[in-house]
């Protein structure tokens, strides 16, 4: 038999020992009988041969070694009977747990979805990312360099350890079926998807001969691009799309779910891409992920390219000198929520302490009260060590029990806490509950169990058992108060951590709602804007369109004024190029850095951006005339001090070889956000005119550029009257991704928002949970002294001095929890200010409110049980002795 | 678990061993068969025999069936198993060398031990 079968044939075990000792007795017995002895004698005499029966059984019971399983089974079964027969304690130390629990395990659900699964591809271990390094490459701002398309092909082509796959970023107009349609594009080397190990829903992937100049034109569809303009139908393989005015043949749909990092509308071959930056070493635009191929180490890869890369600069000097390339593992890109999902989850994680210093000082004011019930135990015999586990046992059968409730609370709030989630959640669809989930909330279980039923358990007498059996309701316990007391102020400790860092962030709020954006907000429009695709290889053609469109624009009833413009503040996009003062330049990554913004005449119109010098540009800013500039406040104090800006002249490499004729200063624009725009790297802007961009990098720029508009109307009921204008005479024009400046402004708010409202949240269920603690706590302590408040009464205490006695008592626990809790917070705070834009530095405002607040709810806690003390009746409670 | 048996350490169970490993034979019949053969000189105190057998049965040294006696009653009887067999073996060799080596100490004359 089996350990467990033991266990379980635990009531045939029972039934077979009795059977055997009675075998045993009536056989001695009868032995006895057949000497002659009389029956009575003789059964008397083979018991007390074999001794007492129930202690034999005992010890055989004792000798199975499945004693602690039984113990264990016994345990469980009188702690749920404990728990029973005080529902009133039971569910509200329940409903804590799995507040506390559930709140817990949503929020790992998130930062394990997010954060700690591996990505959604077989053996995902062996996934890579290379990027490019070099000397002048500055890193820091604008993060992992991409590869040449050249460097790339010939790194994949000669790899030995490596299967290399590419991939471009892109955008097109899909003209056709349908409405003409701005759609984003990965151009891809035809190996993404097998070298990822993914199956496609439909269809094939390009073939290699698909991937080169020449090759019959063709497109893959991404499969929600699909489902949302085919309606899921594979007939569309074989039939034909045109982008940017190119007919090509879908020969795939990408399967369901797939992404890296995002999601792709349309696949297009990289390789027959005849763009010229592509086809040089001196552009870095290629993303590229591989597989190490079987037997390779990630080592061996790195040393590989090392090789690779010196012999391509020996070979390509003017464009790859100084030149190295990097591999490391491929990871999701989570960067932007990694902190605030270890934010919550910290914050989080204090509400469960809490809810655990809830239950503990619940348990415990049990415990105490049964402490005669327990010296009674001892008395019979019982060892300390099966009582400390049976204490452990009962809180392990509590806090599993919250764990189920809080689990399934988490099922329910799973789905509403990523709907609130600001913007787009990364990962959201790995989002789920599943065993690293549930092995998580178990463990989180045990260890509250543990964490609030070891100070309850570890009161069970020892010593002074005649003194713990003859106690009455006199004795005072002092320890237990202590451990009482400490059990509050650390409630009270975390929840001071919580409403201050919930009121650091609402002070940041308000902060960045009273800042000046820099721009007029109000009635302000922007969208991108795609020209037509037959105009973008011809720059002459390009300018006209462009002039086309702000004439439209402007005939549209409700638009007051139109510019065009490339980066848009506060949305996402930006181009730092570096600057110098004098001809005289050092190398690129000694330069300091600016915002630049290409943009039409009106811009300053329309944005409702204040000129504070000088001029702005005009339709005389030409390309053949001189090359000007407008900067903002910022950088004119930054780059000329006190003196006059205008008439200055600046040296700006990437925007043209000679100086630039600073011509205006303009107010500053909080580009990085309300919150973020002070503590962001890069604050100096200028503005160029989209005039004076050269025509070599016009149709780039075309590309990126987009409109603002400003109305007299509500701007989103232009919309419509906008989008049909803007068509053009080829009608392929289109107008995409339209916000509102107030979308825009307020969206770079959201995360802070967010988690205001989190924090919030946790705040407030802290101090209920405090409170409920401080008034549990003070009820229990109050009522062991209503003897000791009688006597006092009968010796003339006023129901004032009483309830002052009680006041002062709660007093104390606070202000300890309050003492610790401020340095704790300050703590907190150095996090938050470090991981949030826009945190202002700690305010001891904000601590006097928080704390007032705290005491205040603690006061009031803490008022009902005085009240009771004071009413006590002392001949009343002089009697209950 | 206190041994009452005035029996050194472990030497309870080597006895059961020894007396089990004659055939099938249920706890009745251990605690007689015992006494018996040590001529009362070993009183095993039944209330410890059914732990020290219990506890044999859970380290796999003994097996038990329910078998009829006899007198035709049903009573459980121990057998030695294979790893029974084999402790018994190792124990009793252990012992044997023992008490040798203790019966050659007692033997020793006065003046040899110096």
């Amino acid at each position: 038999m089996t350990w467990w079968q033991r266990l379980w044939r635990r009531g045939q075990m029972e039934e077979e020992l009795d059977k055997e000792l009675r075998f045993h007795l009536e056989q001695y017995a009868s032995d006895l009988i057949a000497q002659g002895r009389d029956p009575a004698e003789a059964r008397r005499q083979a018991r007390l041969a074999l001794g007492g029966p129930e202690q034999v059984k005992e010890n055989c019971r004792d000798a199975r070694g499945t004693r602690w399983l039984e113990d264990l089974w016994q345990d469980f079964r009188y702690a749920i009977r404990t728990l029973r027969q005080k529902p009133g304690f039971a569910a509200v130390a329940l409903a804590t747990m799995a507040l506390g629990i559930g709140a817990t395990t949503v929020m790992f659900t998130v930062t394990n979805g997010v954060l700690l699964k591996p990505l959604p591809f077989p053996d995902p271990g062996r996934l890579v990312r290379l990027h490019g390094h070099s000397e002048t490459w500055n890193g820091a701002a604008f993060g992992e360099q991409n590869l040449a398309n050249y460097d790339f092909r010939d790194l994949q082509r000669d790899s030995r350890s490596l299967l290399m796959a590419g991939r471009l970023y892109n955008g097109a107009t899909m003209s056709e079926p349908g409405n003409p349609e701005y759609v984003d594009l990965w151009e891809i080397s035809s190996n993404l998807f097998s070298v990822l190990g993914v199956e496609l829903a439909v269809g094939r992937a390009f073939l290699p001969e698909e991937d080169r100049a020449g090759g019959a034109p063709v497109a893959m569809l991404g499969y929600s691009f699909w489902q949302r303009h085919f309606g899921g139908n594979p007939a569309v393989l074989g039939t034909s799309v045109v982008l940017d005015g190119k007919r090509s043949t879908v020969v795939g749909i990408s399967p369901a779910g797939f992404r890296l990092d995002d999601e792709a509308d349309v696949y297009t071959p990289l390789g027959q891409d005849a763009a010229p930056y592509l086809h040089n070493r001196h552009a870095h635009p290629v993303g590229t992920v591989a597989r190490l191929r079987p037997g390779m180490t990630l080592l061996q890869a790195q040393q590989e390219l090392t090789l690779t890369g010196r012999g391509l600069a020996e070979r390509y000097p003017d464009s790859n000198a100084g030149r190295t390339f990097r591999v490391e593992p491929l990871r999701p890109d989570v960067s932007e929520v990694r902190s605030t999902l270890w934010l919550l989850l910290g914050a989080v994680s204090l509400v469960l302490l809490i809810a655990c210093a809830n239950v503990a000082s619940l348990l415990l004011a049990r415990a105490v009260s049964r402490e005669r019930e327990l010296a009674m135990r001892v008395a019979l015999g019982a060892g300390r060590g099966r009582l400390v586990r049976q204490c452990l046992t009962e809180s392990a059968v509590l806090a599993l029990s919250g764990g189920v409730l809080g689990v399934l609370l988490a099922t329910l709030g799973l789905r509403p806490f990523l709907v609130f989630w600001p913007g787009a959640l990364p990962r959201a669809e790995e989002v789920r509950l599943d065993w690293r989930v549930l092995l998580f909330a178990l463990a989180v279980s045990l260890a509250s169990g543990l964490l609030f039923g070891l100070a309850p358990a570890l009161r069970v007498p020892v010593r002074a058992l005649e003194r713990a059996l003859r106690s009455g309701a006199r004795t005072v316990a002092g320890s237990a108060q202590r451990l009482h007391g400490s059990f509050v102020a650390a409630e009270i400790a975390l929840a001071v951590v919580l409403l201050v860092s919930a009121g650091m962030l609402g002070r940041a709020l308000l902060h960045a709602a009273v800042l000046d954006p820099g721009v007029n907000t109000h009635n302000l429009l922007i969208a991108r804007m795609a020209l037509s695709p037959a105009t973008l290889p011809h720059p002459a053609r390009i300018r006209a369109a462009w002039q086309d469109v702000l004439d439209r624009a402007h005939r549209v009833p409700g638009v007051q004024s139109i510019a065009t413009v490339d980066t848009v503040p506060m949305r996402e996009g930006n181009n730092q190029v570096t600057w110098w003062a004098t001809p005289a330049l050092p190398p690129e990554n000694k330069r300091p850095m600016a915002l630049a913004t290409s943009v039409s005449p009106d811009y300053l119109k329309a944005m409702g951006i204040p000129l504070r010098q000088g001029r702005f540009f005009d339709d005389r800013d030409r390309l053949d005339s001189t090359p000007v500039i407008v900067i903002d406040g910022v950088f004119a104090q930054h780059a000329f001090g006190g003196r006059d800006a205008v008439g200055q002249r600046l040296w700006i490499p990437d925007i043209a070889a000679g100086p630039l004729e600073v011509v205006g200063v303009v107010g500053h624009v909080r580009h990085w956000g309300l919150a973020g725009d002070d503590q962001a790297q890069v604050r100096d802007q200028f503005y160029y005119p989209f005039a004076q961009v050269p025509d070599g990098l016009l149709r780039r720029w075309s590309e990126l550029t987009s409109v603002a508009v400003r109305t007299s109307v509500p701007p989103l009921s232009v919309v419509e009257p906008l989008r049909h204008a803007l068509r053009g005479d080829t009608g392929d024009q289109v107008l995409y991704q339209v916000r509102t400046m107030e979308q825009l402004a307020r969206a770079t708010l959201a995360r802070q928002r967010f988690l205001l409202l989190l924090f919030g949240i946790f705040a407030g269920l802290a101090l209920l949970l405090a409170s409920i603690g401080i008034y549990g706590v003070l009820a229990y302590l109050t009522g062991r002294r209503v003897p000791e408040i009688g006597v006092r009464m009968a010796l003339g205490a006023s129901a004032a001095n009483v309830m002052w006695l009680v006041l002062r008592q709660s007093l104390a626990m606070v202000l300890l929890g309050v003492g610790a809790g401020i340095a704790a917070a300050l703590a907190a705070a150095r996090v938050l200010q470090r991981l949030v834009e826009g945190m202002q530095p700690t305010a001891p405002s904000t601590f006097a409110i928080t704390i007032a607040v705290l005491v205040a709810a603690a006061l009031f806690a803490s008022f009902l049980p005085a009240r009771r003390a004071s009413r006590v009746d002392p001949v009343r409670a002089l009697r209950q002795e | 678990m206190p041994e009452k048996s005035g029996l050194p350490q472990g030497t309870l169970d080597l006895l059961i061993l020894k007396v089990v490993a004659l055939g099938p034979v249920h706890g009745y019949a251990i605690a007689q068969r015992l006494q018996q053969v040590s001529r009362d000189v070993v009183q095993v105190p039944q209330g410890s025999l059914y732990p020290a057998l219990h506890r044999l049965e859970n380290r796999a040294l003994l097996a038990a069936d329910w078998k009829e006696t006899g007198t035709g009653r049903e009573a459980k009887f121990y057998r030695l198993t294979r790893k029974g067999r084999a402790q018994l073996e190792t124990e009793a060799a252990g012992w044997q060398r023992l008490a040798e080596a203790v019966g050659l100490i007692l033997r020793m004359s006065e003046g040899g031990a110096e």
